[in-house]
C-alpha cells in the first residue's frame, strides 16, 4: 500500500483533464475519519462511496423490493452522497425511462414517504444499460458507465452486482463480468456479487453454482440473500437468547420437549409454475429459510457477533443434524387440492396452469430432524412449510416439557397445556409466552394464557424492511446476515436424502387448500405423542 | 377516550388511566418510556402534537405539566391540580395526561409526576420553552435520565449555551444539537470519501444560531483546527467548508431541502438535507437514552475536553 504516498511534494500543475478518471486514492493505512467516533451514536452507519448494479431490473423483485429499499435507505440518510444505481435489462430505454420506472416503483412500494429532494439526489446517479447477457457491447457500455460514475459521482470503484435473474443466467452474467474486467476491483476498492435463491437444487448443482461464482468473485465477496435473515425478528432470536439471562438456562434438552418451525403461505404457486414444478416446497423453503431458522434457534453462543463466528456456530449445528432412520414415517409431503379457502374457491396444484397432472412436486413438506449434540440430543425439530395453508405465518415454537410434579389435582390442570415460547417471525412480529394461570374464581382451575411482546407495540413504525437492511449490509461489507456457501452445501446434505427417498417412494398426499396440511402430517406427530400447534 | 378530573390527586389519575385502558379493551400496552413535558399553556398544544407523532416510533406515556398563572392572592394560597387523561386514539400510540397545577402545588410538580411514571421504564423530561439553568438539578429533571432542552427557544441563545456548558450533567441534550445530525452525518460521509486531512474549517450561518456554534465547536474538537464563524442571511446553517491540501470540501444549503456537496476534483452533487420538524427531532432523541458524550464535547468545546 505504498503507491499514493505523498507523491510529488511539489505542487506540480497536474492539470486534471476534465474527464480524467479519478483513480480512487488508496488511503494511508493510518487515516482515520476524525468526525467519526464510537461514542457518537447519532451518526448512522452510512455505506461508503459505492454503486449498485441490478441485473434483471425490470423484474418483480426489483420493482417491489429492491428499488423501494434503495429509496428508503436514501430517505433515511444511509446512502453515501453520490450513490449510483445502474439498471441492466433487455429494453430499449434511456436513463430517463429507467428513472421513471424507479420513480413509479418507489411511489407505489416504498415504506417511507416520498420526498422530492431525496428523489433528486438519487435520480442524478441513475444509469440504464440496455442489452442481453451475451451482448458484449452492453457489458462494454456497463464498464464505461461504471468508470463514468467513478469520475462524476465519486463511487470510488466500489460496485455491487445484484443478480436478480433466474439462476440459469448466473454463469453467463458472471463470466461476462469477468471478461470485461468488471469483477476485479481497482486497488483499494471492492466488487461484490449478490445472488438470490435458489442456490442449486441439490448438493451437486449447488457446488457447481458456487464454483462458477467463486471463479469470478472471492467467496467472501459473494452475498447470498436469504431475506428471512434480514427480518428484525430473526435477528432478535440471537438477542433474545444471548443478551438475556432468563431464556438460555432452559434452552436445552432438560427443559425443551420439542421445537416446531412453521412457514405457511396462503397463496398457491401463482404464475411460477415453470420455476416451481420439479422444485417443490422442501427445496424452495426448508433448504434455506427453515434450516437457517433452525440453526439460529439451536446454535451455541458465538464468540463474537461477526460473520466468521456465526458461520462457525451455524455450521456446527448443520453438521450435527441427524435424519430419522425411517424417512417414510417421519417425513410427509403433500399437494394442495381444490377446495374453498377463506371464502374463495381455488384449484388444486395438479389443475394449475402449466402443471403436469401427474406431477409429484410437493407443495407441503414436513420433516423431523434431530441435532446430535449435548444440548439437543433427543429433542426433535419439526419443520413444516406449505402453500395454500390456513394463513400466512412464519413462527418458531419452542415447546417445553410439563412440570415434573404438580401439587394440583388432575381436574385443576385439565386444561393446562405445555409451556411454550413462540417467536412470531411474520406477520405481527413478536413473541408469545404461553403458560398456565389460575382462572379467577373460588375453585382452583388452571388454564393456558399467553403473554405477548409485539414489535408493533414497543417499536412501532420504524422497523425497516429486510431488503433495506440487507442491501445496506452488502454495501458496508457486513456478512453477518448472509448464509455462506458452506452452509448452503450442508443444508443440501440434509435435504438430499429426503428428496431421494421421496423420488423413489409413493406420491404426495393431497390436502384441502386452506387447511393446515395433509392428515399424514398430523399422524407423523401423533406417532411421537405430539401434535402441531395451530399457528 | 378522555377523562377530565378537577381538583384531583395522582392516585385518582392512576385509577382513571386503568379505567380508560380497560374501557378501550387494551389493558396491557407495551409503552417503552415516560415523557414529561414541562411547558406553558401557549406551547402545550404543539409540544403534545410533536410527542404524539414521536410516539408512533416510541409508544410512551406522556405527562404534560402546565403551571398555570394565578392572579389573585386567594388562588395563590389555594393550590389545585386538574388533570385530563387521554387514552386510545386521542393519545397517539400511548397515553397522555395533561396536568394543570395552580398555586403552591406548582412548586411540587414532581410529587404529582413521580407516582405516574411507568414502572421500570426510562424517564425523559423535555422543556420546549423556559428550561431551567441547570436541568439536572431541577426537581423534575432529577427524575429523568434524559433531559431535553432547546436553545432555539431563548432570546439570547449564546448566553444560555454558556450556562448549559457550565451546568452540563450526563443525560443533558439539546434540540439545537439534534438538528445537526443530518449535517454531521453528511460531513462525516464526505470525509469518508475525501480521505484527507483537514487544515481549516468554516461554518456559515445566520447570526446567533446556537446550532451553528455547536457545529463549529464539534468540528474544532474533532478536527483540531480553528473554525471560522461566518454570518450569513440564513436560514439557519447555510454552509460548512473544510479546507484540505487539494481544495475545499463544502456543503452548501442556501435554502430549501436541497444541498450541494463539492469535493476537490469531483463534480458537485445534490444532497437531501431538510430542516426536520420537532416530532422527528424528538423521535431521534428518544432512540438513545444514555448520556450523549459527543454533545458534551461539542458543548464544552476543545478546552474542557483536555480537562476531562
Amino acid at each position: 500500500m505504498t503507491e499514493n504516498a505523498p507523491a510529488a511534494e511539489a505542487p506540480a500543475p497536474q492539470a486534471p483533464a476534465p474527464e480524467a478518471v479519478q483513480v480512487p486514492v488508496a488511503p494511508a493505512a493510518d487515516w482515520e475519519n476524525a468526525l467519526r467516533d464510537a461514542r457518537d451514536r447519532r451518526l448512522p452507519r452510512i455505506a461508503g462511496p459505492s454503486g449498485l448494479v441490478i441485473f434483471g431490473v425490470t423484474g418483480d423483485l426489483s420493482r417491489k423490493k429492491l428499488m423501494p429499499a434503495v429509496y428508503d435507505l436514501a430517505n433515511r440518510g444511509l446512502l453515501p452522497p453520490g450513490f449510483s444505481l445502474v439498471g441492466f435489462a433487455r429494453r430499449e430505454w434511456e436513463d430517463q425511462d429507467f428513472a421513471q420506472l424507479v420513480h413509479d416503483a418507489v411511489k407505489e412500494h416504498a415504506r417511507t414517504p416520498f420526498r422530492e429532494e431525496v428523489w433528486q439526489q438519487l435520480a442524478e446517479g441513475m444509469r440504464f444499460i440496455p442489452g442481453d447477457f451475451d451482448d458484449d457491447t452492453a457489458f462494454k457500455q456497463l464498464k464505461d458507465a461504471v468508470e463514468e460514475l467513478d469520475a462524476s459521482r465519486g463511487t470510488g470503484g466500489n460496485f455491487a452486482f445484484y443478480l436478480s435473474v433466474p439462476p440459469r443466467f448466473f454463469p453467463k452474467v458472471v463470466q461476462q463480468l469477468k471478461k470485461h474486467g468488471l469483477a476485479s476491483p481497482p486497488q483499494g476498492s471492492w466488487r461484490r456479487a449478490v445472488i438470490e435463491k435458489p442456490f442449486g437444487h441439490d448438493l451437486a448443482s449447488a457446488r457447481e453454482l458456487n464454483a462458477i461464482v467463486h471463479d469470478v468473485f472471492e467467496p467472501d465477496q459473494v452475498f447470498r440473500i436469504d431475506h428471512y435473515l434480514g427480518k428484525e425478528t430473526v435477528q432478535n432470536i440471537l438477542a433474545l437468547r444471548f443478551a438475556n439471562q432468563m431464556y438460555e438456562p432452559i434452552w436445552n434438552r432438560s427443559y425443551v420437549d420439542h421445537i416446531q418451525i412453521t412457514m405457511a403461505e396462503d397463496i398457491g404457486i401463482g404464475g411460477r409454475a415453470g420455476y416451481y414444478d420439479g422444485i417443490g416446497a422442501a427445496r424452495d423453503v426448508i433448504q434455506n429459510h427453515l434450516l437457517q431458522l433452525m440453526a439460529l434457534t439451536a446454535i451455541e453462543e458465538p464468540i463474537a457477533f461477526d460473520a466468521e463466528a456465526l458461520l462457525t456456530e451455524k455450521l456446527k449445528v448443520l453438521k450435527s443434524v441427524r435424519l430419522p432412520q425411517d424417512l417414510g414415517r417421519h417425513t410427509v409431503r403433500g399437494q394442495y387440492a381444490a377446495a374453498w379457502q377463506g371464502g374463495e374457491k381455488v384449484v388444486g396444484y395438479l389443475e394449475e396452469e402449466g402443471i403436469d397432472a401427474k406431477s409429484k412436486t410437493d407443495t407441503f413438506a414436513a420433516i423431523k430432524l434431530g441435532i446430535d449434540n449435548r444440548r439437543w440430543a433427543g429433542v426433535p425439530f419439526y419443520l413444516r412449510t406449505g402453500k395454500r395453508l390456513g394463513r400466512r405465518v412464519t413462527e418458531i415454537a419452542v415447546v417445553f416439557k410439563r412440570a415434573p410434579h404438580s401439587p394440583f389435582d388432575s381436574t385443576a390442570t385439565e386444561e393446562l397445556g405445555q409451556n411454550a415460547i413462540v417467536i412470531r417471525v411474520q406477520p405481527d412480529e413478536g413473541m408469545t409466552v404461553r403458560f398456565g394461570s389460575k382462572v379467577p374464581g373460588t375453585s382452583m382451575e388452571i388454564r393456558d394464557v399467553s403473554m405477548d411482546f409485539a414489535y408493533g407495540e414497543s417499536f412501532t413504525e420504524s422497523s425497516p424492511e429486510a431488503y433495506e437492511r440487507l442491501i445496506l449490509d452488502v454495501l458496508l461489507g457486513d456478512a453477518n446476515l448472509f448464509p455462506r456457501h458452506q452452509e448452503v452445501e450442508e443444508s443440501w446434505k440434509i435435504l438430499d436424502p429426503i428428496e431421494e427417498y421421496w423420488a423413489a417412494h409413493g406420491r404426495p398426499a393431497q390436502y384441502a387448500s386452506g387447511s393446515w396440511g395433509p392428515r399424514e402430517a398430523d399422524e407423523m406427530l401423533a406417532r411421537d405423542g405430539r401434535s402441531w400447534r395451530r399457528p | 377516550m378522555k377523562i377530565d378530573l378537577t381538583d384531583t390527586t395522582a392516585s385518582k389519575i392512576n385509577k382513571a388511566l386503568v379505567q380508560g385502558r380497560r374501557a378501550i379493551g387494551t389493558p396491557a400496552v407495551g409503552m417503552v418510556l415516560t415523557m414529561v413535558i414541562v411547558t406553558d399553556e401557549e406551547n402545550a398544544y404543539d409540544s403534545i402534537k410533536a410527542a404524539e407523532d414521536a410516539s408512533h416510533e416510541h409508544p410512551m406515556r406522556t405527562l404534560v405539566v402546565i403551571k398555570r398563572h394565578v392572579r389573585t392572592l386567594r388562588d395563590r394560597t389555594h393550590s389545585r391540580l386538574d388533570a385530563e387523561v387521554r387514552v386510545g386514539s386521542e393519545a397517539g400510540t400511548g397515553e397522555t395526561v395533561v396536568l394543570r397545577t395552580y398555586g403552591e402545588v406548582s412548586d411540587h410538580a414532581d410529587s404529582v409526576v413521580l407516582p405516574l411514571l411507568l414502572p421500570d421504564a426510562p424517564v425523559v423530561v423535555w422543556w420546549p420553552v423556559d428550561a431551567p439553568d441547570a436541568p439536572a438539578e431541577d426537581p423534575l429533571g432529577a427524575l429523568a435520565q434524559r433531559r431535553i432542552t432547546d436553545l432555539y427557544a431563548f432570546e439570547r441563545p449564546m448566553e444560555v449555551l454558556e450556562t448549559r456548558a457550565r451546568n452540563y450533567a450526563p443525560g443533558d441534550t439539546d434540540l439545537a444539537w439534534t438538528r445537526l445530525t443530518l449535517w454531521r452525518s453528511m460531513l462525516a460521509a464526505a470525509l469518508d470519501q475525501a480521505r484527507v486531512r483537514i487544515t481549516s474549517a468554516a461554518v456559515e450561518a445566520e447570526a446567533d444560531n446556537p446550532s451553528a456554534e455547536l457545529l463549529a465547536r464539534w468540528l474544532e474538537a474533532r478536527l483540531k483546527v480553528s473554525v471560522d464563524r461566518v454570518v450569513t442571511a440564513g436560514p439557519v446553517v447555510t454552509a460548512v467548508r473544510l479546507g484540505t491540501q487539494n481544495g475545499e470540501i463544502r456543503i452548501d444549503r442556501p435554502e430549501g431541502p436541497l444541498a450541494t456537496l463539492s469535493l476537490p476534483g469531483q463534480p458537485p452533487r445534490t444532497l437531501a438535507l431538510k430542516v426536520r420538524p420537532t416530532s422527528e427531532l424528538i423521535a431521534e432523541e428518544l432512540r438513545r437514552l444514555d448520556a450523549d458524550e459527543m454533545y458534551a464535547i461539542a458543548l464544552k468545546g476543545e478546552a474542557a475536553k483536555e480537562n476531562a
